[in-house]
C-alpha cells in the first residue's frame, strides 16, 4: 500500500509545480502580446462561441532578430570555450588524483569538491576583487614589470571566462573522475610494455576509455552555462550580451512576457530535450541489459 | 621521479587555482579600510558592522528557514523517487516519471524562475492564490528543484545496497512495509542526511529562482548580497562571505562523512 504513497505522492508534485509551469510557459509563449496585465491574450476566447487565439509570432520575432539569435549564439560559444577550459584543467586534476593511492585520493577528492560547497555567488565575488585594477592580480603584473600600468581585466568576455571555468570546473571533475577510477592502470603499464610512447598511449588507450567520462563532465558545464545570467552580470561587461540576460531584460524590462517565454522554451528544446530523450532511452536500454 | 614531479605540480596547481580566491576573499574581510582594495591594517570592524547590519541578518534568518524547510519535504519527496525507480516495478508512465525526476538537474535555473513565477501568477489568476510571492513561493520552487538532487543519492545508495537483506527479512515473515521502516531507511539514514544536506545548501545558495519566485518580505540572503555587490565590492560582504564559505565549507564535509560512510 505504501508503495501507491511513494510513487504518487513525489508524482502529484512534480506535475503540479514542475510539468505544469513548463507547460504555462509552453502557453504564453504561443499566446498574442498586447498591453495590459497579464500582457498575453488567453489563448481560449469565448465570447462569440469557442475560438483558438494562438500564434507563433513570438518564435517568429525571435528567430528573426539578430539581437536573440546573437545573444543565443554568444551564450554557446561562451559555453563551448568554458567547456574546452574546464576539460584542459580537470582532465589532468582527475587523472592524476585518480592515479593517486587511496589515501591520499579520497583526500584530494574532497578538496577538490569543497570549494563547489562554499556560496557560489561569493565565488564569483572573489573573482570581481581579484581582477579590480588595483587588485591582486594587477599588482603582481606591475610588480613583476610585465605592464607599466593596471590593466582593464574585469568587465570583459575573458572574466566571464575565468570565472565560469572557476566556479564550474568541479563539476568537471567529478564525473571525470568517477569513470578514470575504475580504469585499470595496468592498462597504462601494457601499452608501454607494447612500445607505445606516452603521447600514444593518451590518445590511443586513456583517452577512448574516458569518453564517457569527458561526455558526462562537458554536459553538467555546457548546459547550465548556457543560461548562466549571474557570472556575465557580475564579471561581465557590454561588450558581449548572452542569453541568460537576454532573457531576464525581456521579462523584467521589456515586459514582454510572450517573447520571454518562446525564449525559453526554445531554450529547453535545444538543450534540454535531447539530453532527456537520451537518458530516458539509456535507462530503459541498462534496464533490460539487466535482466 | 620526473612523472611523479608533473603529478605534484599538476595537483597543487590546480588546488591553488581552486582555494586562492577564498583566500583572498577571507584576507580582504580582515581589511580596516572602507574601501576594499586599499589594505589599511587588520581589523574585525567589518565583522561587527555586519552582525549590527538589520536588513543581512533577517535576510539570512529567511534563508536559514526557507533552507531547511524545502530541504526537509525535497528530501522526503527525492527519497520516494529514489525508492520507487529502483524497488517499484509497476510505476504508471515510468518514462515520464524519470523525465519529471531528472530534467530539474539539467533546466538552467532562469528557465525553472521563469516557469515558476509565471506558474503562481496563473494559478492567482485562475484560484486566487498566492495572491503575492514570497516565502511560500521561494519554498515550493525550492522543494521543486532540490528532489531530483535528493533522488539521484538515494537511486545510487540503493542500487547498490544488497536486496538479500531485504528478502531475508521478508522470509522471516516482516511485510513490505516493515521491511521499509525497519530495514531499508534505517540502512540508508546516511544517504538521507547527506541528500538533506546536499538540499539545503542548494536553497541557501539560489538567488535566480528566489529572484524570480520572491516578493515582499522574502529577501533571501544571496538576494542582498547581490544588490549589494552587483554594481561594486562591499567591505560587509567580504566579512559576510568569510563566515559563509568556513560554515558551508563544514557542511560539505559532514556530506562526504555521511555519503561515503557504506562506501566500505
Amino acid at each position: 500500500m505504501f508503495e501507491k504513497y511513494f510513487v504518487f505522492s513525489p508524482y502529484f508534485w512534480l506535475v503540479l509545480f514542475f510539468f505544469i509551469p513548463l507547460a504555462i510557459i509552453f502557453k504564453i509563449s504561443i499566446s498574442v502580446s498586447e498591453w495590459g496585465m497579464p500582457p498575453y491574450q488567453d489563448i481560449f476566447l469565448f465570447d462569440n462561441g469557442f475560438k483558438i487565439n494562438t500564434t507563433f509570432e513570438n518564435y517568429v520575432y525571435i528567430f528573426s532578430d539578430y539581437y536573440y539569435i546573437g545573444s543565443f549564439v554568444n551564450s554557446l560559444i561562451l559555453a563551448l570555450i568554458s567547456t574546452f577550459f574546464c576539460l584542459l584543467i580537470g582532465f589532468p586534476l582527475a587523472f592524476y588524483i585518480a592515479t593517486s593511492n587511496i589515501r591520499l585520493r579520497n583526500i584530494l577528492l574532497v578538496l577538490v569538491v569543497i570549494p563547489f560547497w562554499s556560496s557560489f555567488l561569493l565565488r564569483v565575488y572573489a573573482w570581481k576583487i581579484i581582477l579590480q585594477n588595483n587588485g591582486i592580480l594587477n599588482v603582481i603584473l606591475l610588480n613583476l614589470g610585465i605592464t607599466s600600468e593596471p590593466l582593464q581585466l574585469l568587465y570583459n568576455q575573458y572574466a566571464v571566462i575565468m570565472g565560469i571555468v572557476y566556479t564550474y570546473l568541479p563539476l568537471m571533475i567529478l564525473p571525470l573522475y568517477g569513470y578514470l577510477n575504475k580504469f585499470d592502470l595496468n592498462l597504462i603499464e601494457a601499452s608501454k610494455d607494447l612500445g607505445l610512447n606516452r603521447f600514444k598511449t593518451f590518445f590511443k588507450v586513456i583517452l577512448p576509455l574516458s569518453v564517457p567520462g569527458i561526455v558526462a563532465g562537458s554536459l553538467l558545464v555546457f548546459i547550465p552555462v548556457v543560461g548562466e545570467f549571474i557570472i556575465p552580470e557580475m564579471l561581465g561587461g557590454s561588450d558581449r550580451l548572452y542569453y541568460g540576460k537576454i532573457l531576464w531584460e525581456e521579462f523584467f524590462v521589456n515586459r514582454n512576457w510572450p517573447g520571454a517565454s518562446a525564449l525559453a522554451f526554445s531554450g529547453i528544446i535545444i538543450l534540454v530535450l535531447p539530453i532527456v530523450i537520451f537518458q530516458i532511452l539509456y535507462s530503459r536500454w541498462s534496464q533490460k541489459n539487466e535482466i | 621521479m620526473k612523472s611523479s614531479l608533473i603529478k605534484s605540480t599538476v595537483i597543487f596547481l590546480g588546488l591553488f587555482f581552486l582555494y586562492f580566491p577564498i583566500l583572498v576573499l577571507i584576507f580582504y574581510s580582515f581589511n580596516e579600510n572602507k574601501r576594499v582594495m586599499v589594505w589599511k591594517g587588520f581589523s574585525l570592524r567589518w565583522y561587527n558592522e555586519l552582525f549590527n547590519n538589520e536588513q543581512i541578518i533577517e535576510a539570512f534568518i529567511i534563508s536559514i528557514k526557507i533552507a531547511a524547510l524545502s530541504a526537509t519535504f525535497a528530501t522526503i519527496l527525492g527519497v520516494m523517487i529514489g525508492y520507487s525507480l529502483v524497488r517499484i516495478r509497476k510505476i504508471p508512465f515510468k518514462s515520464f516519471y524519470i523525465f519529471l525526476s531528472s530534467t530539474p538537474l539539467v533546466l538552467p535555473e532562469l528557465i525553472l524562475g521563469l516557469s515558476m513565477l509565471l506558474f503562481f501568477i496563473s494559478l492567482n489568476n485562475v484560484i486566487g492564490f498566492p495572491s503575492s510571492r514570497g516565502q511560500l513561493t521561494i519554498f515550493i520552487s525550492h522543494v521543486t528543484f532540490c528532489i531530483a538532487f535528493v533522488a539521484i543519492i538515494i537511486q545510487a545508495r540503493l542500487t547498490d545496497f544488497n536486496k538479500n537483506i531485504e528478502e531475508a527479512a521478508m522470509d522471516l515473515g516482516y511485510n513490505y512495509t516493515k521491511v521499509l521502516y525497519k530495514i531499508t531507511l534505517p540502512i540508508i539514514l546516511p544517504s538521507i542526511i547527506a541528500g538533506w544536506l546536499l538540499a539545503f545548501t542548494i536553497s541557501l545558495d539560489d538567488l535566480v529562482v528566489a529572484s524570480f519566485t520572491t516578493g515582499p518580505g522574502a529577501n533571501t540572503l544571496p538576494i542582498v548580497v547581490f544588490s549589494k555587490v552587483r554594481l561594486g565590492l562591499s567591505p560587509e560582504v567580504n566579512a559576510l562571505s568569510a563566515i559563509l564559505m568556513f560554515a558551508l565549507i563544514i557542511i560539505g564535509l559532514f556530506y562526504f562523512y555521511f555519503n561515503k560512510k557504506f562506501k566500505h
